[in-house]
């Protein structure tokens, strides 16, 4: 994982050094503050992967010699169809359209979108179907 | 959810990937997590929105074909740009970047069986089609769509100078689009991070997954900001705030701050995908490498990196910003599309050059995104961008870049098109909807960048006869019209293709991980893998004798 | 770390590539030479005030750097294409992928030409904000959807809604100071034969200044979309000599003339409520 911390370290540090140069000289604090963020939005995972890649053994795909008999095995879980992101997607629907149109949106918004949480969950839990 | 195991075997019937008891017609496809599927939905949806925000432009265009013309009233002309750039950068160009062929082929290039959350990808869609919905809703409200501008300046977008539904819906639609992009960039940058197939180290990695992956972490960066900024407005709009109104204490240029420091990145977010694809098609088709690989890669992070620090360029007539600083940012930026476009030549250098549609569509992008940057650099400098800003000048910039962007989108659908559904489109059908798109595209812009030197503002509904206006207008509408013409042959060409031409696994002796799968590929993407030794696996599995010159860079020292 | 030793049959190539490389650069600057020390226009206006000649002429050198980089990279494209067409099916070129020699030139001359065309912007750009000692200031208001022009110091006022086109009266050959702020949205001034535009907005007073060099009568708009009738925010610029713009201010001077301007100096003060007075943008950005 040392390639993936590196990028996303070094874009960090060149928005840190743009921030410092920026906040030096401007006369505004907006861009300075979103360039300070984006700095620390960049640092928090680079940070991670770099810990992390320091303490892994070598995956299969960072392997330049790997054969895919190495990769042999689990791969990950991938839900195969599932109804919930289409109900949390009309969950969210509503809930903006209450933006718009009515507080009482909201009702079938938070519900649809409540019972989305708990259905996904649910499916996660119990291994969903194929 | 099976478990689904990394395909070694090169037996065909593992892991049940026939046994399908899952729901079918329309409830499957509301159910669908299959990236693939996903991914072929944002096209048709995305490609649909063109058409829409096409019909705009083509009414627009219609009208400024003369002066003082009465097609359409001053209302409704400014609901029409609102609408047509809001439809074609939130609603087209953005999900096709980063929706339709990076959802459909990252996790094939990469060897991986889907994309790291498919549920949270289908998520990503319902965001998308509920956003459209959403926007195009407001042209049904009685004050009409949205009106202020697709960039929605403050204090024309506060309650009092736009007030009605119609800006409601349009943040609304923004709102939904935004979190359905973050999902994508998370699932992007975690697919891309944790699900590489053995051997396929980052530096192996196709480009156009470099880019996608570089255009997912400016989405993480970027749309949150845009997020808020919306909320923002809502609050000011709904519940008396005064962020944006100088009559509560607030500052109505802080708008355009919040909205840049998106605004850029988007557009880069926008072009990232399509010079990726264009990155991978020309190699194809000169019979080559892609050459200056690393270069590529170093030039995609740099205009990432730089693209957060120039946003203020769009504000250079406001009188409140630091001039050298974005002025310099955004000179720079040229250095790296600078490096990108010489490797696209050095692709076709010394190739052997097949001028199929894909391939004549990236070198009419290649083309156009010449001087769409180029004009881009006048810009860069305020004194110059003090008199082009507002003005056709700039229009006909960014439709430069973005017909571009067309050329290249064009050139990715003939190019992968095939691998998605199974069918070649027809290449002489195809050859035409190229000239007349491209010679459209130059006779659209040309005259334009004309027209902001001589004066005319945009967002012009009508203008005086006496300026001397019409016969540029007249020059670029009817660029327009080829324009139109080449999206309607498009759509012939689809249709009188359908599931004609079988297409194979490979009809271009492509180099990537997906020639090596069926076309379409099959559920959870391969049968089997091929050893992967440098960026060109399948090139190297069906060509051993011709593997990249220089064990250098690909090979990591290795002879495979 | 240069490239891998080529065998020696490909040296003539390279020489060759080169040597046409050269000449396909050489073309339009040798086009310019031929033109002499006059450059093309390249659409832009010299315009009418000092600072709108100082930034017609960087149009005209960016436009130089962009029809010798553009040119030349048209060209290469266009010679790339034709000259490495598909001979035949079979025949798989030779795998080349990195030229290190090639890659850093096309880094280095871009960074070279960027920091050229950076030093002529901060040049012209202290000159178009420079903020001299002043002769005349106009006091322009910009509104939903027409202008005012008040002048410091003299009853003078003009105002004009869309098509009406108010016409600010100013000398010619003397410093004229703009203060500029609108009431209620964003709103563009741009006077095409200036070479300038500036946004006039709430809560902000933009400053600049500028010097007409002939007299006339230039056309102005809003370039800033403000509403309904964006498209109709026309105003005029009539430069007069000096003598007569002295004419024109004292003719202000009658009873009608001071009525209304107070009758307008009491509307527009219920218009606007808190301002903030920034200090003219200096290239420095310090305040």
């Amino acid at each position: 994982m040392k390639t993936e911390s590196k990028i996303l370290l070094s874009l960090g540090l060149f928005f840190g050094i743009m921030c410092a140069v920026y906040w030096r000289w401007s006369v505004e604090n907006a861009g300075g503050v979103m360039m300070f963020a984006g700095m620390l939005l960049c640092f928090l995972p680079g940070s991670y992967y770099y810990w992390w890649s320091r303490r892994m053994k070598e995956r299969p795909e960072d392997n330049p010699n790997a054969t895919q008999e190495e990769g042999a095995g689990f791969v990950g879980t991938f839900p195969g169809s599932s109804i919930w992101p289409f109900v949390l997607g009309m969950g969210a629907f509503f809930s903006v359209l209450a933006l718009v149109f009515g507080i009482w949106f909201l009702l079938p918004g938070l519900f649809l979108g409540g019972w989305a949480v708990l259905g996904g969950s649910g499916e996660g839990r119990r291994g969903g179907k194929h | 959810m099976t478990d689904v195991l990394n395909p070694t075997h090169v037996h065909e019937e593992d892991h049940g990937h026939e046994e399908h008891h899952g729901p079918t017609g329309i409830l499957k496809w509301m159910t669908t997590t299959d990236h693939k599927v996903i991914g072929m939905s944002y096209t048709i949806t995305a490609v649909m929105m063109l058409v829409i925000g096409g019909l705009f432009a083509e009414i627009i265009r219609a009208q400024l074909a003369s002066p003082n013309a009465g097609l359409v009233s001053l209302a409704q002309y400014n609901q029409l740009f609102t609408m047509h750039g809001s439809v074609m950068i939130y609603l087209f160009a953005g999900p096709f970047a980063f929706g339709a062929l990076a959802n459909f082929l990252v996790p094939i290039q990469i060897g991986a069986p889907d994309m790291a959350f498919p549920r949270l990808n289908a998520l990503s869609y319902w965001l998308y089609l509920t956003g459209c919905i959403t926007m195009l809703s407001g042209f049904f409200t009685s004050g009409g769509a949205a009106n202020f501008g697709w960039v929605g300046y403050a204090p024309l977008s506060n309650s009092m100078n736009s007030p009605g539904a119609g800006a409601d819906l349009w943040i609304g639609a923004l709102l939904l689009t935004g979190f359905s992009a973050i999902f994508t960039g998370v699932n992007l940058a975690a697919t891309i991070f944790y699900l590489r197939a053995p051997g396929m180290t980052m530096f192996r990695m196709p480009i156009f997954t470099w880019n996608m992956l570089v255009t997912g972490i400016l989405i993480l960066l970027a749309f949150p900001v845009l997020t808020a900024g919306l909320i923002m407005l809502y609050c000011d709009r709904h519940f008396g705030t005064h962020i944006f109104s100088v009559a509560g204490g607030g500052v109505p240029v802080l708008w355009q701050h919040i909205f840049w420091f998106w605004g850029h990145p988007e557009v880069y977010i926008l072009a990232l995908p399509f010079f990726g694809m264009v990155s991978e098609i020309i190699p194809v088709f000169s019979k080559k490498p892609t050459f200056g690989y690393k270069g590529m890669i170093f030039a995609t992070l740099t205009i990432a990196a730089l693209s957060l620090g120039v946003w203020a360029h769009h504000m250079f007539t406001t009188g409140v910003v630091l001039l050298p600083f974005f002025s310099a940012m955004s000179l720079l930026i040229a250095v790296p599309t600078g490096i990108k476009m010489f490797n696209w030549i050095g692709s076709m250098w010394r190739g052997q050059v097949w001028f199929s549609t894909a391939m004549l569509m990236s070198i009419g992008f290649v083309i156009t995104f010449l001087i769409g940057g180029i004009t881009g650099i006048y810009l860069a400098s305020p004194p110059l961008d003090f008199f082009t800003h507002d003005t056709y000048f700039v229009v006909a910039h960014f439709h430069s870049v973005v017909m571009a962007l067309v050329l290249g989108g064009m050139a990715g659908l003939y190019y992968w098109g095939p691998k998605m559904t199974g069918f070649l489109l027809n290449e002489k059908i195809g050859k035409s909807q190229f000239w007349f798109l491209f010679i459209g595209t130059q006779l659209f812009t040309f005259p334009q960048y004309l027209l902001g030197l001589r004066g005319m503002p945009r967002r012009m509904a009508v203008y005086p006869h006496d300026a001397q206006w019409q016969f540029l207008n007249q020059l670029s509408s009817l660029g327009a019209a080829l324009i139109g013409i080449s999206t309607i042959l498009f759509v012939v060409n689809v249709v009188v293709s359908w599931k004609k031409y079988p297409a194979g696994d490979n009809p271009w002796d492509g180099h990537t991980l997906e020639w090596f799968t069926t076309s379409p590929p099959p559920h959870h993407n391969f049968y089997r893998l091929p050893k992967i030794r440098s960026e060109r696996p399948t090139w190297d599995y069906n060509h051993p004798e011709h593997k990249a010159l220089a064990h250098g860079h690909n090979n990591d020292g290795v002879n495979a | 770390m240069e490239s891998t030793t080529l065998p020696p049959q490909d040296a003539p190539i390279r020489k060759r590539r080169t040597r046409r490389l050269r000449l396909i650069a050489a073309l339009p600057i040798a086009a310019l030479a031929l033109a002499g020390c006059t450059l093309p226009k390249f659409g832009a206006v010299e315009g009418d005030t000092t600072s709108s000649q100082s930034v017609f002429h960087l149009w005209q050198w960016f436009s130089v750097a962009a029809v010798i980089i553009g040119g030349f990279t048209f060209a290469l494209i266009v010679w790339a294409a034709f000259r490495y067409r598909r001979k035949s099916d079979d025949v798989i070129p030779r795998q080349v992928q990195y030229h290190l020699p090639a890659e850093v030139l096309y880094t280095i001359i871009p960074i070279l030409v960027i920091i050229g065309l950076f030093a002529a912007t901060l040049v012209v750009e202290n000159k178009v904000v420079a903020n001299p000692k002043t002769d005349v200031t106009v006091d322009v208001l910009a509104f939903q959807w027409g202008w005012k022009f008040t002048y410091p110091g003299s009853y003078a006022l003009v105002y004009g809604q869309t098509t009406a086109s108010p016409e600010m009266v100013i000398p010619a050959g003397e410093n004229v100071h703009i203060n500029l702020r609108s009431s209620d949205v964003i709103h563009g001034f741009y006077v095409h034969d200036f070479n300038f535009s500036r946004f006039a907005q709430p809560g902000i007073k933009n400053e600049f200044t500028f010097n007409a060099l002939k007299t006339g009568t230039f056309f102005g708009q809003c370039t800033q979309l403000c509403g309904l009738y964006h498209s109709l925010m026309f105003f005029k610029v009539k430069v007069v000599t000096p003598e007569a713009y002295q004419v024109w201010l004292k003719s202000f001077n009658t009873p009608a003339g001071i009525a209304a301007y107070n009758a307008a100096k009491n509307a527009s003060s219920q218009q606007t409520s808190s301002h903030v007075d920034t200090k003219p943008t200096s290239s420095s950005g310090a305040n």
